[in-house]
């Protein structure tokens, strides 16, 4: 009944993460904040990023959203804790690589536990579920203090 | 007999000419697949599917008759313009208005409420001035009069609705008042299905000779509509969503007020004559109608409508309140799925939300299965928030729907638990 492209959209790691997620609470203080929005379904996230120097110390995030962008936004924060702002988004830019369906490959081994999202790809309209977190961390790590919109 | 008894014993009243298979096969695209598998279109409220009169009468229009209208002295012109002017009188026969002049063509239901609120609600209406809406409309009914409120230093006045979903006809009534100088409302709610008594709401604003538009979007393809009868001053809809084509939809509008109303747009065929000093603006309903219209939309809308007369809107009312009351059923058996808005007076709109699982999850599994459908906020935040969800998943029923297609979308929901179980 299930196909297989679901079967890769819904992994168990997913699921596990979505109905668990890491990380989700507010920091008190938070060095950095951003929050993400995407209108179309309404998932919104708040991020907390307490960053010492060019290292991301602590991370936690608040919101509600579907099962992708939860999960998503789930292990974005296991994955970033600990990294240099540099390491994030270079892990940034090979998570949007893989969604992105680009030609150019995206690096496996540096996105770890995170290419069980490349399934992803396989539903265009999903993809931005997937990247409201990442795109909300790099505003964080800016930190322009505007709301990021999926739309923009 | 009990109101419920009253209310099946009605309901076997369906015309036994009713042949939804038959109905079925005048729509080209809901025979194919999608990812293999039998398409259930359930998504109407967003747009419906064009039947095959429609589709041939737009290419009739653009192999044989295109010209502009009311504008070149040549056979393929005047062909145009009566076939132009005679969708008008269907709509104004469908609508039972009094005259074709109260019928603009207008892009569809959302322009339609733009236009009446800068244009009446912009000349009539002032600072301090309250325009009253409802908890449940959709953003094209709440943002033109928040961008007029803006402008003119009005207030916009919301009336409540109760868990069911249904208007509070008390709350609503006292927020009529002597400030209130225009009512906006929704006939049939897109999100939730809720059928409003619009009737009595029009007399509770009348009462204080106030205004009122009603938003006809989701009521057209279900249920009979008498402009005269309602007593309404405003009346839109789109024809995307009663079978016709995207980009057309009517304002119906009282003629003394359309009379006292500036133009919204300038342009092609709202003038008489144009002098540098003056214009003078054509009568109506060309006043409205600024611009090259969408001819061929409004050709194929008169072909929708034709289509729905012949098989009837209190038919096809009848068989999609069979097939609401079928799925209603089937859907509240389904462990941990809550139906949003149950209100007593509903059409075949049906949205409903797990309280573990995103409703975008929901609609890509439905996908999967071949079954379409609507997950997000539908287009009404402040109605979501209302409900205290983020967003619901909405299946909405046409009358070439089936009880099969309900089947289908039961066990599409199994496999949703499937993957989330």
């Amino acid at each position: 009944m299930i196909s297989e492209e679901l079967r890769e959209l819904y992994q168990e790691l997913i699921l596990e993460h979505s109905k668990k997620p890491r990380n989700f609470r507010a920091l008190e203080p938070a060095s950095h904040t951003a929050e993400g929005f995407n209108p179309l379904c309404g998932d919104k996230i708040k991020l907390y990023l307490e960053v010492v120097g060019d290292e991301i110390k602590d991370i936690g995030f608040q919101g509600s959203g579907c099962a992708i962008s939860k999960a998503s936004a789930s292990m974005m924060t296991t994955s970033v804790k600990g990294k240099t702002t540099s390491e994030a988004n270079t892990l940034f830019n090979e998570f949007h690589k893989m969604l992105a369906g680009s030609s150019e490959p995206y690096d496996e081994g540096k996105l770890g536990k995170l290419s069980v999202f490349s399934g992803v790809s396989e539903f265009p309209v999903r993809v931005k579920c997937a990247t409201l977190a990442w795109h909300t961390l790099r505003a964080g790590l800016e930190s322009d203090g505007k709301v990021v919109s999926t739309e923009s | 007999m009990t109101k419920r008894g009253a209310v099946l014993e009605n309901r076997k009243k369906l015309d036994a000419s009713f042949q939804v298979e038959r109905y079925r096969r005048d729509f080209p695209i809901l025979s194919q697949k999608v990812y293999g598998k039998p398409l259930a279109y359930l998504d109407n409220a967003a747009t419906t599917q064009k039947p095959k009169s429609v589709i041939d009468m737009l290419n009739r229009y653009y192999s044989f008759e295109n010209a502009n209208i009311h504008r070149g002295i040549h056979y393929l012109s005047q062909q145009a313009t009566d076939a132009y002017d005679e969708a008008r009188q269907t709509i104004q026969k469908f609508l039972n208005a009094r005259e074709a002049r109260e019928i603009i063509f207008v892009r569809g239901t959302t322009e339609g409420i733009n236009l009446v609120a800068q244009s009446y609600g912009h000349t009539f209406l002032k600072s301090g001035d309250e325009i009253l809406i409802t908890a449940m409309e959709h953003h094209s009914n709440i943002v033109p009069w928040q961008i007029l409120s803006d402008q003119i230093g009005a207030k916009l006045r919301v009336a409540p609705i109760n868990d069911n979903g249904e208007l509070i006809l008390e709350e609503f009534e006292k927020l009529v008042n002597e400030r209130t100088k225009f009512v906006a409302v929704t006939h049939i709610s897109n999100a939730l299905g809720t059928m409003n008594p619009v009737k009595r709401l029009v007399q509770m604003a009348h009462q204080l000779n106030i205004p009122v538009l009603v938003d006809g979007a989701q009521a057209v393809p279900h249920t009979v509509v008498d402009i005269q009868d309602l007593g309404c001053d405003f009346f839109v809809f789109s024809g995307h969503k009663i079978f016709g084509p995207t980009g057309i939809g009517i304002l119906y509008g009282k003629a003394e007020l359309l009379e006292k109303m500036p133009p919204y747009q300038g342009g092609g065929d709202m003038i008489s004559s144009v002098r540098f000093e003056k214009t003078t603006y054509n009568k109506l309903p060309f006043k409205f109608e600024a611009g090259t219209p969408h001819i061929a939309g409004v050709i194929g809308l008169g072909a929708a409508i034709e289509y729905v007369n012949q098989i009837g809107l209190k038919n096809i009312f009848e068989y999609e309140q069979e097939l609401l009351h079928y799925a209603t059923s089937v859907l509240m058996k389904i462990p941990g799925l809550r139906i949003m808005g149950q209100a007593r007076e509903k059409a075949s709109i049906i949205s409903f939300v797990f309280d573990d699982i995103h409703a975008h999850d929901i609609g890509t599994i439905l996908d999967q299965q071949g079954v379409a459908i609507r997950a997000g906020h539908h287009c009404a935040m402040p109605l979501m928030e209302r409900l205290g969800v983020p967003a619901t998943a909405r299946a909405s029923f046409a009358f070439y729907n089936t009880k099969e297609e309900v089947d289908r979308l039961v066990q599409a929901i199994h496999a949703v638990l499937e993957v989330f179980g």
